[in-house]
């Protein structure tokens, strides 16, 4: 009865825990086989502990470049479809004009699109117009589908924004462009780096659309899968790791600044 | 406080058959209206009678369909907000969330290019006495704080008029009366003319000097508070503001300066000055008394009224009792709701619902309007406001 009870009372923490483990054992897999030194060319089976892959992250062909590649086009792309997608959606909630309404939907298209039919579509397009395939196709592949994604974040944030704000920028000697950068894009920015993260997420793990326009070019995606077809190198999950560590202290640091303040304020 | 924050003579604000539509809606009618410099101006009415609209001409945020807006010697009305010499309190405040207040007040000096600005900014926000909240954000504030920051954000820039849009709104009953005053010392202190649009009549007729009654985009009548609540010109001015008993009435006659009308076979005396249509006999005339003004005596003490008094006879219907007053609700014959306030002084405990009384006042409080409006109008507006 008393463990009905206990279990009674913690069961929110319990489904949250569980769920949270659910989420994180993938990771934990990933991390703990970065230490793995496995026999033969599948990192498949935990064999002996061994730091070889993490002192020696670009020992295998090819890995760091295809890395390289993809952190700049992901970081182009990010750029690019923020960019856009926030002119767009400033454009969509500020001003009334001929076919905003079908813009309006049309934007959640690519969303929608299976992205295999995407890609093959644009693979069409690109040869169509005698397109090189490489860097600039992968390129302009990403900053398109980024964008839908760019234009919802940006757009919920702008819609919740007061226009008072700005006439009250406007009132107090602001013109256009001061208002724009002194009130507008700061009160927009967490919807803009929602936005820009989410963009740089998608094209950094982007493999299907990439795959159909590489050409030749090999993304870090593509890396991945072209080596699983011949074994897994440990590099990858010294790679993976790497990735979800700077993204966790990327988090706890933004948590740190954001307590630090508030704390400062108050 | 020092002398710093009296403002440069900035003149008037005069406005010239400004107007304002949206496609087949009349928001303001052309409307001339000078706002003498120095002064507290309110726009009074209910939500929708224009006076938004035009306070948002003034500011430049709203471009008048028509006329043009001066202040002082200068025709401002092509200029942009951000060129006007004049600066707004914003209903909803419009406080920047991600500046502190500090940063909230000194925005308008730094857009201005001054660069030394806490000298300023600490003053200011000693005169609405937040010296010690500077480094929070908004939120942080309750309403009454947040709506002193909108105000000392925008008077830091020694504007020529402060325009405040319903600015106390949305505070509740004692903080709305506490920031009534706090205002008008604040004007008082500083000598800028303020323009200030509330739907309260109340808030409108204890602050400002004078007051613009607006109804239906246009101007009913402009005053001072006593002037505008003793000699109301319209129906819809008599009722918005306070209550009125308005009595269908014919003319009968003159009598040296006095109106004598008829009404319901009770004989009544009204000031001719004090009549807004020309007296004919035989024509028709609202005649307008203040429930205030009126005296309630019981039918057998009627010997008792001193002659030359107003008088009219009824039942009582109703009474309330509100502590400083009983308020009657009086059945007559000319008048069915008849309302008299009456002072709890000498209370005569016959005067309870069902007895006859006997309604009286000076002919001097009698005020005569155009019968051809309606009765009701702004009824319903004040008791809404």
């Amino acid at each position: 009865m008393a463990f009905v009870n206990w279990f009674k009372r913690n069961l929110v923490v319990i489904a949250g825990l569980l769920t949270l483990a659910y989420l994180l054992l993938p990771n934990v897999i990933v991390t703990v086989f970065s230490f793995n030194k496995p026999n033969g060319r599948f990192n498949y089976e935990w064999q002996k502990f061994s730091t070889d892959a993490w002192k020696d992250p670009c020992g295998v062909a090819g890995l760091c470049g295809s890395l390289s590649l993809s952190l700049q086009i992901a970081l182009w792309a990010t750029l690019g479809a923020t960019a856009l997608g926030t002119a767009i959606a400033f454009a969509l909630v500020r001003y009334r004009f001929r076919a905003r309404g079908a813009i309006n939907s049309l934007i959640f298209l690519p969303m929608a699109m299976p992205e295999v039919v995407m890609a093959a579509s644009l693979l069409t397009l690109f040869l169509n117009m005698g397109a090189q395939l490489g860097f600039w196709t992968i390129l302009i592949a990403h900053i398109m589908f980024c964008l839908s994604f760019v234009v919802t974040a940006v757009k919920a944030r702008v819609m919740s924004m007061d226009p008072k704000l700005e006439q009250a920028a406007q009132d107090l000697y602001a013109g256009p462009f001061q208002t724009f950068v002194r009130v507008t894009l700061p009160i927009a920015a967490p919807g803009i780096a929602a936005g820009a993260l989410l963009a740089f997420a998608l094209s950094f793990d982007d493999f299907i659309i990439t795959n159909f326009n590489a050409g030749s070019t090999v993304t870090f995606p593509m890396f991945v899968w072209g080596s699983a077809q011949r074994g897994t190198p440990v590099q990858i999950n010294v790679v993976g790791t790497a990735m979800f560590v700077i993204a966790v202290l990327f988090v706890l640091a933004s948590m740190a600044i954001g307590n630090r303040r508030n704390r400062r304020k108050a | 406080m020092t002398n710093t924050t009296k403002t440069q003579p900035g003149g008037d604000v005069r406005l010239a058959g400004i107007s304002k539509t949206y496609g087949s809606f009349t928001a303001v009618h052309p409307l001339d209206l000078t706002i003498p410099q120095g002064s507290f101006f309110a726009l009074l009415g209910a939500s929708g009678c224009g006076k938004t609209t035009t306070l948002r001409m003034i500011a430049g945020l709203e471009e008048p369909s028509g006329g043009t807006v001066h202040l002082g010697d200068q025709d401002v009305t092509a200029l942009p907000p951000y060129k006007r010499p004049v600066n707004t309190v914003f209903q909803s405040y419009a406080l920047f969330p991600h500046l502190d207040i500090f940063e909230n007040v000194a925005f308008g000096l730094r857009r201005r290019g001054i660069k030394s600005v806490k000298k300023q900014v600490e003053e200011m926000l000693d005169l609405v006495q937040l010296g010690e909240q500077a480094r929070k954000k908004p939120h942080q504030l309750s309403g009454g704080q947040q709506q002193r920051v909108a105000v000392a954000r925008a008077l830091i820039n020694h504007p020529k008029v402060l325009l405040l849009d319903e600015p106390l709104g949305a505070l509740d009953l004692k903080l709305r009366r506490q920031m009534q005053l706090e205002l008008k010392r604040i004007q008082t202190e500083v000598g800028i003319t303020f323009v200030h649009v509330t739907h309260d009549q109340e808030e409108a007729m204890t602050m400002a000097d004078r007051v613009a009654v607006m109804n239906a985009g246009r101007v009913e009548q402009l005053g001072a508070p006593a002037d505008l609540y003793e000699n109301p010109q319209t129906t819809f001015v008599a009722n918005f503001l306070g209550t009125s008993n308005l009595i269908q009435a014919e003319v009968d006659s003159r009598s040296g300066d006095d109106v004598v009308v008829r009404a319901a076979g009770d004989k009544l005396l009204l000031p001719a000055s004090r009549c807004a249509v020309p007296a004919q006999a035989g024509g028709k005339v609202l005649v307008g008394v203040r429930p205030e003004k009126v005296g309630l005596t019981h039918a057998d003490e009627a010997g008792s009224i001193p002659e030359g008094r107003n008088r009219i006879t009824g039942r009582i219907g109703n009474s309330s009792f509100i502590g400083v007053s009983t308020q009657y609700v009086v059945d007559c014959a000319a008048c069915p709701d008849f309302e008299v306030y009456a002072q709890n002084i000498d209370r005569d405990a016959r005067l309870v619902p069902g007895a006859d009384v006997v309604l009286h006042w000076n002919p001097a409080h009698t005020f005569g309007l155009d019968a051809a409006q309606d009765i009701d109008a702004g009824v319903a507006e004040g008791e809404a406001a």
